[in-house]
C-alpha cells in the first residue's frame, strides 16, 4: 500500500515537520536568551547564587535541548521515505554507553553544583545576632512579630486569638514578655543584616514568597521552620503566598521593606508604625 | 505459558457470549474492557478539557459570563475547584485510565499471544470500580457546597477539617477522597491482573526480551501501581476518617480556624505530603510509561527499522519505574521537610533524566536512517518525543531546591509537567489510536483528517505551553483564580491571553478528532489484518480479533518484535510468528 502518492505525501508531512522543529527552537532559545520575561535582579547573595546555578542549568539543557530537537527535525527531513529502503541496525553499544556516561556526569554534575546555593540557606545556621522576626500566617494574611525591646518573644495562647480585637497571634496578655512585641502586616528588615524568620501558620498550609531574595517557604501549622537572609537593597519587595490555602488565595498578599539601619530603629522605637 | 494454561484458557475463551448485557456491559472479554476503558477515559478528558476552557477564559476575561458556571460570573472558589476537578479528572481518569486501562487491556494480552487475560472477572470488577470512581468523582460537582478547592494533591489541613477551611471542603472533598480510594482500588486489582497475565500467559517463544516495547512499558506500570496505589489508598482512608472520625493523622493540635479552636491534635500534615507523593511520583510514569512503549513501537513500525537499543530501551524503563519510587520528595523542598532529605531527592531526581536521556536518543536513533512514513500515528508519535524532551528537560531545573526556590508554585512547574506527562501522554493515546483503531474497530480512520488533527494539535501544544515557562519564571504563581492583588503579575496578562486564545484554538481541533472517531466508525474504509505491515501478534489476527483473540489457533513466537528491513529478505517486515522457513528470501 505505499505507493508514488504516499512518498509525495511524505515529503511534504517531512517539510512541515522539520519547519515547525526549528521555528520552536529558534522562538524559545531567542526567548530565554533575550531575557524576555525574567525576575528582577536578587538582593542576596543567594539569590546571585541561584541565579548563576539556574544560567549554568540554562546553558546543559539548551545544548541538549536545541541538539535532539534539530536532530528530530534533520532526521525527518533527510530519512523520509523517497522509494529507498531502510538502513537496518539493532543499535549500538558503544554509542548506548557514550550518551549514557555522558549524562550521568552532566546531570548528576549539575545536581551536585546545585548544592551550594541550597546549602548557604538551608544547612548553614544564622549568626547569633540575627534579627528575629515571627511569620505567621492564616487565611488570608500573614502577620510578622518582633520581640520589642525586650528581646524576648511572648507566650501564645490559643484561646485568646482575635483578630477583631488586634491579638491575631493570640499573645498571652498575663505575659509580661509579651506586652512589647510589635505585631504588624508587613515585615520590615533592616538593609545588609541578617535577618531570621520563623516561619508557622495558624490553619491550613500557606507560603512566603519573595522573588528578589529568591526564597519561598510554606508555612505549616505545627511546625515553625527557621530560614534566613541578608537583603542588600533598600526598597519595597512583594510577599505572595505560593500554596494553595482557599478561596483568598491570590489575594493573600504583603510586603517586604528593606530599611536603613536608622529607618529601621525608627520602625522599632514606634511600636512598628 | 504452559500449554496446559493454554488450553484451560482457550476452552473457557471459546465461549463467546451472546446476550447484549454480558456481551457489552458486564463482559469479561479484555477486548470490550478495553473500549469500555477508552470511552470512560474519552468522556473525563472531554469534561476535563471544558473545565480548562473555563480557567482560560476566567484568567484573561474575569468578569465574562460563562456558560455552566452557577451565575455566571466565575468566583474564587468555583475557579479552585474547577484547578482541582481539572487536575483530578485528567491524571487519574485519563492519562491512568486510557494507556493502561484501555490500550494496556486491549492488547497486551493479543501481543504476547494469550486468549485473554489472567483473571477476566477481576478485570471486569476493576473496570466497574473506576466507572464507579468517576460517577463519585462527578458527584462532587453537584453535592451542597460544590466541588472542592484543594488541588488535585488534596493537601491537609485545607483538605481535613470539612468546611470550615473553605466553601467545597464539606462533602466536595469527601466524595473526592471517596473517588480517589475506589480508584485506587480498581486499578490495584488491574494491576496485579497485568503482572499475572504478562508473567504467565505469554505465548511459546514469547520470551520478555522478545516482547514488544509496548509490553514493557504497561508491564513497568503495573509494578508501579501495585506499589503506588496501595499507598495512596491508606493515605485516602487515613484522611477520611479525620474528616468523619475525629482521628489527627495529618492535623496537629492547636489550630484555629476563622477564631475557631479546632479539636486536634498530633498529627502531621506533611505526613500526607509524604505518602501522596510517594503515589504522586509514580503515577507521573504511570502516565507516561504506556506511551513511551507505544512511541517505540510506532516509530520502529513507520521508520521501517528495528528499534534502535531495544534492550536499552527495555532496561530504561525499569530503570525509570525503580528511581521513580526514590524521587517524591523533589516535590516537597520548600515543604519544611529537611533541607538534607532534600539534596538527597534532588541528586535521585537528577539520576532519573539519565535513562530518560537513553530513550530519546534511542528514538532518534530509531529514526537515523530508517524510510519514514508520515502516517497519523507516526506523526503523533515524533510529536510525544519532541514534546517528551522540551517538557523533560524543564525538570532538570525544578529537580534543584536551589532553583526550586525561585521556580516552585509558579507556572514554571504547571508548564513542565503539562508538557512532559500530560500532553506527551495525550500524544502517546492519540499515536496508539489511530494505530490500532483499524485492529480495534475494523475500519481505518481518515488520514488527511488526522494529519490536520495533529499539525493543529502539535502547534497549539507549544503555542499554550511553552510560553507558560516564561509566565513561571517572571514569578507567575499557579492557582491563582485572580492576578489583581499582585502588581509584579499584571505584565505577564498578555502572555496569558495568547495562552488562552491557543488553548481554545487547540481545544476544538479536538473536534476534528471525534468526528474522525466517529465517522471512521460506522463509515471507514474496511481494514485489512495488517494494514500497516506491521510485525508484532495482533497483526496477524483477524480485524478486529475474534472473541479469544487467534480463532482457536495460538500463535508460536520465532523471533524478536521489531524485525523490519532485515538484509535478504524480500518483505521489509517479519512477523514475529513466521518460523525460519517461511521467511521469503530474496532471490539472489
Amino acid at each position: 500500500m505505499r505507493t508514488g502518492k504516499s512518498e509525495s505525501g511524505s515529503a511534504a508531512s517531512a517539510a512541515l515537520l522539520a519547519l515547525l522543529q526549528v521555528i520552536m527552537v529558534v522562538v524559545t532559545v531567542y526567548i530565554f536568551a533575550a531575557k524576555l520575561y525574567s525576575p528582577p535582579a536578587p538582593i542576596t547573595d543567594i539569590g546571585r547564587a541561584v541565579d548563576e546555578q539556574y544560567s549554568l542549568t540554562l546553558w546543559v539543557t539548551a545544548v541538549v535541548f536545541v541538539l535532539s530537537q534539530l536532530g528530530i527535525a534533520y532526521a525527518v527531513w533527510r530519512f523520509r521515505d523517497h522509494g529507498q529502503r531502510a538502513h537496518f541496525s539493532r543499535g549500538n553499544n558503544t554509542m548506548e554507553f557514550i550518551w549514557t556516561t555522558a549524562t550521568i556526569i552532566l546531570f548528576l554534575g549539575l545536581g551536585i553544583l546545585g548544592r551550594r546555593a541550597w546549602a548557604e540557606v538551608r544547612f548553614t545556621p544564622p549568626a547569633a545576632d540575627a534579627v528575629q522576626v515571627e511569620v505567621t500566617e492564616n487565611q488570608f494574611v500573614f502577620n510578622f512579630r518582633y520581640p520589642g525591646p525586650d528581646g524576648k518573644f511572648g507566650r501564645l495562647d490559643a484561646k485568646q486569638i482575635s483578630a477583631s480585637t488586634g491579638n491575631p497571634l493570640g499573645i498571652d496578655s498575663n505575659d509580661p514578655a509579651g506586652k512589647d512585641d510589635i505585631v504588624v502586616p508587613t515585615l520590615t528588615v533592616p538593609v545588609n543584616r541578617q535577618v531570621e524568620l520563623h516561619v508557622t501558620s495558624q490553619d491550613v498550609i500557606h507560603n512566603i514568597f519573595v522573588r528578589e531574595l529568591r526564597l519561598q517557604q510554606d508555612a505549616v501549622p505545627g511546625l515553625v521552620v527557621p530560614i534566613h537572609f541578608t537583603a542588600e537593597k533598600i526598597g519595597q519587595y512583594e510577599i505572595v503566598c505560593t500554596q494553595l490555602c482557599g478561596l483568598g488565595h491570590s489575594r493573600m498578599h504583603s510586603y517586604l521593606n528593606v530599611v536603613s539601619d536608622a529607618d529601621y530603629e525608627a520602625f522599632l522605637k514606634s511600636g512598628g508604625q | 505459558m504452559s500449554s496446559h494454561a493454554h488450553g484451560a484458557h482457550a476452552a473457557h475463551a471459546m465461549e463467546a457470549p451472546t446476550g447484549f448485557i454480558r456481551k457489552y456491559i458486564f463482559s469479561v472479554d479484555h477486548k470490550v474492557i478495553g473500549i469500555q476503558y477508552f470511552l470512560l477515559a474519552l468522556t473525563a478528558v472531554l469534561v476535563g478539557i471544558v473545565l480548562s476552557v473555563l480557567m482560560r477564559l476566567h484568567l484573561v476575561w474575569p468578569n465574562m459570563h460563562l456558560p455552566f458556571v452557577p451565575g455566571g460570573l466565575m468566583t474564587q472558589e468555583q475557579y479552585l475547584s474547577l484547578v482541582t476537578m481539572h487536575g483530578t479528572i485528567m491524571v487519574f481518569f485519563v492519562l491512568t485510565t486510557a494507556p493502561q486501562g484501555g490500550f494496556g487491556n486491549y492488547f497486551l494480552p493479543i501481543q504476547i499471544g494469550a486468549p485473554d487475560m489472567a483473571f477476566p472477572r477481576l478485570n471486569m470488577l476493576s473496570f466497574w470500580v473506576t466507572f464507579l470512581a468517576f460517577i463519585a468523582i462527578l458527584a462532587a460537582f453537584v453535592v451542597p457546597g460544590g466541588a472542592p478547592i484543594s488541588g488535585w494533591t488534596g493537601y491537609t489541613p485545607l483538605s481535613g477539617l470539612g468546611e470550615v477551611t473553605g466553601p467545597g471542603e464539606g462533602w466536595g472533598q469527601t466524595m473526592w477522597i471517596i473517588s480517589i480510594s475506589l480508584f485506587c482500588l480498581a486499578s490495584l486489582l488491574g494491576a496485579l491482573n497485568f503482572i499475572a497475565t504478562l508473567i504467565d500467559m505469554r505465548a511459546p517463544g514469547m520470551s520478555l526480551f522478545r516482547m514488544p516495547l509496548t509490553c514493557w512499558g504497561w508491564f513497568v506500570t503495573a509494578i508501579l501501581g501495585l506499589l503506588a496505589f496501595g499507598v495512596l489508598l491508606a493515605g485516602g482512608i487515613l484522611l477520611l476518617l479525620d474528616r468523619s472520625a475525629g482521628t489527627s493523622f495529618f492535623i496537629p493540635g492547636g489550630l484555629v480556624v476563622n477564631d475557631q479552636i479546632q479539636h486536634h491534635s498530633g498529627g502531621s500534615p506533611l505526613l500526607w505530603q509524604h505518602l501522596f507523593w510517594f503515589f504522586g511520583h509514580p503515577e507521573v510514569y504511570i502516565a507516561i510509561l504506556p506511551g513511551m512503549g507505544v512511541a517505540s513501537h510506532v516509530l520502529s513500525t513507520f521508520a521501517r527499522k528495528p528499534v534502535f537499543g531495544y534492550r536499552a530501551m527495555a532496561m530504561a524503563m525499569c530503570a525509570i519505574g525503580f528511581l521513580g519510587f526514590m524521587v517524591w520528595g523533589h516535590h516537597m523542598f520548600v515543604s519544611g521537610m529537611s533541607p538534607y532529605s532534600g539534596f538527597a531527592f534532588s541528586v535521585l531526581t537528577m539520576s532519573i533524566g539519565v535513562p530518560s536521556a537513553i530513550k530519546t536518543f534511542n528514538w532518534l536513533g530509531t529514526l537515523w536512517g530508517g524510510k519514514i512514513q508520515f502516517t497519523t500515528p507516526m506523526l503523533f508519535a515524533i510529536g510525544f518525543v519532541s514534546l517528551f524532551v522540551s517538557g523533560g528537560l524543564s525538570g532538570l531545573f525544578l529537580a534543584q531546591p536551589a532553583v526550586d526556590n525561585l521556580l516552585h508554585a509558579t507556572y514554571y512547574v504547571v508548564a513542565h509537567f503539562h508538557l512532559v506527562m500530560g500532553v506527551a501522554a495525550i500524544f502517546g493515546i492519540f499515536a496508539a489510536t489511530y494505530f490500532w483503531f483499524p485492529k480495534m474497530f475494523g475500519r481505518m480512520m481518515n488520514e488527511p483528517l488526522g494529519k490536520v488533527h495533529f499539525w493543529f494539535t502539535f502547534v497549539g501544544a507549544y503555542c499554550i505551553f511553552m510560553p507558560m515557562h516564561w509566565v513561571g519564571i517572571a514569578g507567575g504563581i499557579r492557582r491563582y483564580a485572580d492576578a489583581s492583588a499582585v502588581a509584579y503579575l499584571q505584565p505577564l496578562q498578555p502572555v496569558h491571553q495568547f495562552m488562552s486564545i491557543a488553548a481554545f484554538i487547540t481545544a476544538a481541533a479536538q473536534i476534528l478528532f471525534l468526528i474522525n472517531f466517529f465517522w471512521s466508525l460506522k463509515s471507514g474504509p474496511k481494514a485489512s489484518k495488517n494494514p500497516w505491515n506491521a510485525t508484532t501478534l495482533e497483526w496477524i489476527t483477524d480485524s478486529p480479533p475474534p472473541h479469544d483473540n487467534f480463532g482457536g489457533h495460538f500463535p508460536s513466537v520465532y523471533r524478536g518484535p521489531y524485525d523490519f528491513s532485515v538484509p535478504g529478505v524480500k518483505e521489509d517486515f517479519v512477523p514475529q510468528n513466521l518460523t525460519p522457513q517461511e521467511v521469503t528470501r530474496e532471490k539472489e
